[in-house]
């Protein structure tokens, strides 16, 4: 079945969060004390080798695994859109301790209270869709 | 083994972990941003009928609701087979800290002060919440892109709009951390 190994990469994702407890609240609120080096050296460790792989790929010009060649698309060059949208989600990461992937890990480790962060978030790109036209980009 | 997956993961496994499911994911044809599903889910409930932005076709996204499936699943098994009953390794100056804003630490992931019963049914604890997830899931689209698709995706591509964004996420999160919790608890 095609799906299958997305829900894999998936279950694989939530179990590496949760072990490493990048899903916690408290984890957040020490990384953004700059009070230990977890949270640093975990996204540290994933930049630095996932930009070597993206380097191997572009390099080596890769294939997916149906045989089409591995594209990477550039973000739309500004500057409002980045530093505005970065810092309103910003302020509700450090609030609720959770990024869109970690709500969903957490929802599942048993955290019902995720539900309202869920809905809030899908209100929120509501609120985006409807005003969009009205934001500088 | 399960002993040993049990105990927390060192950061340098979570870290490689998730380069490797960046990979998995281009190597589906695919990439890693797990904020875009929300706008899928939005377009699912019937909002492409009101609102332009969520007017596409949302089919090709079924990819990326499964992987949050999984994300789901993987926290089910986190806290069942592979559940730890050692409290968090909270750096004892985070602890200090949260205790002089009225944020007692209790060892689990996340303070019942927050997500506990009496919290999430309480006017306050409701409100706190579903701001906070209208804050991320507002400026996710707006950003476009959160932690997965700028700090992951993005950065290891070299955008420095992915840069832009983090230094935001940033920006917002400080400000959060020594502006208003303070003043919560």
């Amino acid at each position: 079945m095609k799906s299958i190994k997305f829900i894999f990469a998936g279950l694989l994702f939530g179990i590496i969060m949760s072990k490493s407890e990048a899903i916690s609240w408290y984890r957040i609120q020490e990384m953004f004390r700059f009070q230990s080096f977890h949270m640093y050296g975990l996204m540290g460790t994933a930049v630095v080798l996932g930009s070597i792989a993206v380097f191997l790929i572009k390099k080596f010009k890769v294939s997916d695994y149906t045989g089409q060649p591995i594209i990477f698309k550039d973000k739309d060059k500004s500057f409002p859109r980045y530093i505005i949208g970065g810092t309103i989600f910003g302020l509700g990461w450090a609030l609720t301790g959770a990024c869109p992937g970690p709500m969903f890990v957490n929802l599942g480790f048993g955290y019902f209270g995720m539900l309202i962060v869920i809905l809030g978030a899908l209100l929120g790109t509501f609120i985006y869709g409807v005003v969009r036209n009205k934001l500088p980009h | 083994m399960l002993d040993l997956l049990r105990q927390p993961w060192p950061w340098w496994t979570s870290g490689a972990a998730i380069a490797f499911i960046m990979v998995l994911l281009l190597y589906f044809g695919k990439y890693f941003g797990v904020s875009s599903n929300l706008r899928t889910i939005c377009t699912i409930a019937g909002a492409g009928k009101r609102v332009e932005f969520f007017n596409f076709n949302w089919k090709a996204q079924r990819w990326n609701l499964l992987f949050v499936l999984g994300a789901v699943l993987g926290g089910v098994i986190s806290s069942t087979w592979l559940k730890n009953d050692q409290p968090l390794q909270l750096s004892s100056a985070t602890v200090e800290d949260l205790n002089a804003i009225g944020v007692s630490f209790d060892g689990n992931l996340n303070p019942a002060q927050l997500f506990g019963a009496t919290a999430i049914g309480s006017v306050k604890g409701i409100a706190i919440l579903l701001i906070g997830g209208v804050l991320v899931g507002f400026g996710s689209r707006y950003a476009g892109g959160c932690t997965s698709g700028h700090a992951i995706s993005g950065l290891t591509n070299m955008q420095v709009p992915s840069l832009i964004a983090v230094i935001g996420f940033f920006i917002g999160g400080l400000a959060t951390t020594y502006l208003i919790l303070p003043h919560l608890f």
